[in-house]
């Protein structure tokens, strides 16, 4: 191998005259997931759009998943990094399985291996684009975790990504408290989600709500917010305006 | 059936003047020396069942595991040197996800048997390897509906409706050979398959066994796992019963 004049580089830095690829910006992308921890478990709401660039280009992506008997996976950032982390997953979960020992990977070890593989991703400058939320109950222990692309992790009883730190947390800060019921938190969750409607570009009208209890997961049909448009302020928006020339 | 091969036994790479290879058949003879093993395939799914020889009475029920997951969607019972076992259920797991993260869908069980008798192959080719000492019985659903495959240490592999391998296969093949299996559910080919072993079971050369039963079917929403508790249970008390039904005569 020696011998022969290599055309690959040893330098991963190189720009475009180089073989290898990494990830350099994401083509199609989810928005803010943001989730709760409540009484009986997670409750996690992520819209289901899929944007390209500035255009809403697909409108049914799930964007949160079940991972194995106890966690529930939500992710924002690029769609296909998302797949590829599902599928890492998968053979994780396969093989806990295969063991076949009474014992299951719980949320705290998901959440643990994903925050591994991201950070050793992002220390090769070859990120996953994404920011992953990771929630779960296992033996009546809840759990709510974040992890983002550049491997910064942390468990909260509250989390968001994105727009949604910016926008929901906030509002979560305000209003949550321990021992949310399964109707206070979904109120609570539509309420950070419409702000998140209203003002957030990428977002669209089209949002599932998920809950991970000790029994299992549970993702909602897809349904949209009713929102307000009749504020005076919007009537007749174009009177105040002067023309340019 | 047995036979010195004096001289042409050495290696593996040698075929004795009648066309054998003694290596191969005495790495059956290590088969059938083990505990027996059956796999039956039932209206909706496969059952398999091991006959644990125990060999220490400080060992803990439940370890020493002969009947390993391959993949969500099959099992695979080993019968013969448990080292050799642990190689190929090994070898078969890394085929079964290879498979699944080239071409997206799970390893059709035809496929898994034909990569899993190939790797047993190549270790009868080589005068550097030895051949396993192990005889595999699979059992998977597909698309294709349930199937049993059974892999001995020569490399063949073929579809069986019932197979034994081990000690009492000749008294097993027997006994299934009797059920009517295509119209039998696996929640009662769970029951047979326990009744076979602790019949098959000579009391008089080993002591103790375990019963050790896997299952894939549609009860199982087709992932191959251990039977559930309550039904081995049932299983071996009627296994139970039916001996003594038997010696009472």
């Amino acid at each position: 191998m020696n011998f022969i004049a290599s055309k690959q580089p040893e330098n991963r830095l190189l720009g475009p005259e180089s073989d290898t690829q990494r990830t350099l910006y994401p083509y199609v992308t989810g928005t803010s997931v943001v989730a709760l921890k409540y009484k009986d478990g997670i409750l996690m709401a992520a819209d289901m759009g899929g944007s390209y660039g500035s255009t809403l280009r697909y409108k049914s992506v799930e964007r949160m998943k079940p991972i194995g008997k106890h966690s529930l996976l939500g992710a924002s950032g690029e769609i296909s990094d998302f797949q590829e982390i599902l599928r890492y997953l998968d053979e994780l979960i396969l093989y806990d399985n295969m063991w076949d020992d009474g014992n299951s990977l719980g949320p705290k070890e998901v959440h643990n291996y994903l925050t591994r593989v991201m950070y050793n991703r992002r220390n090769k400058f070859n990120p996953l684009w994404n920011s992953l939320v990771l929630g779960g109950v296992k033996n009546g222990q809840t759990y709510l975790g974040m992890v983002n692309m550049i491997g910064v992790n942390f468990e909260d009883n509250h989390v968001a990504t994105g727009f949604g730190n910016h926008l929901a947390r906030p509002i979560l800060r305000q209003e949550w408290h321990e021992n949310l019921s399964f109707e206070d938190g979904v109120k609570l969750l539509e309420k950070c989600m419409r702000v998140l409607l209203y003002r957030d570009r990428s977002a669209v009208n089209k949002l599932q709500i998920a809950k991970i209890t000790e029994e299992g997961v549970t993702i909602s049909q897809p349904y949209s917010l009713k929102t307000y448009w009749e504020f005076s302020a919007f009537e007749n928006p174009a009177q105040g305006a002067i023309g340019s020339w | 059936m047995s036979s010195i091969g004096t001289g042409y036994d050495l290696s593996v790479t040698t075929f004795s003047p009648d066309g054998r290879v003694f290596q191969i058949e005495y790495a059956a003879k290590a088969v059938d020396n083990s505990g027996t093993v059956i796999g039956i395939k039932c209206k909706d799914g496969i059952v398999m069942g091991v006959e644990k020889l125990i060999t220490s009475k400080m060992m803990l029920p439940g370890s020493n595991r002969r009947i390993h997951s391959v993949h969500r969607h099959s099992g695979m019972a080993v019968a013969g040197l448990a080292a050799d076992g642990r190689q190929i259920v090994a070898r078969a797991k890394s085929e079964a996800t290879n498979y699944e993260s080239v071409y997206g869908e799970a390893i059709p069980i035809k496929e898994l048997a034909q990569r899993v008798a190939s790797y047993v192959h190549l270790c009868t080719l080589y005068w550097w390897l030895r051949p396993f000492g192990c005889g595999v019985i699979l059992g998977g659903y597909d698309r294709d509906g349930p199937q049993l495959y059974m892999v001995e240490p020569s490399g063949i592999s073929y579809r069986y409706f019932g197979a034994a391998i081990g000690k009492g296969k000749q008294a097993a093949k027997t006994e299934i050979e009797k059920l009517k299996l295509s119209e039998m559910t696996c929640r009662e080919g769970v029951i047979e398959v326990a009744k076979i072993i602790y019949k098959v079971h000579d009391e008089a050369k080993d002591k103790a066994f375990e019963l050790e039963m896997s299952w894939v079917c549609d009860e199982s929403k087709q992932q191959h796992q251990k039977v559930p508790d309550d039904l081995l249970e049932e299983a071996k008390v009627a296994a139970r019963a039916a001996l003594e039904e038997m010696d009472a005569d």
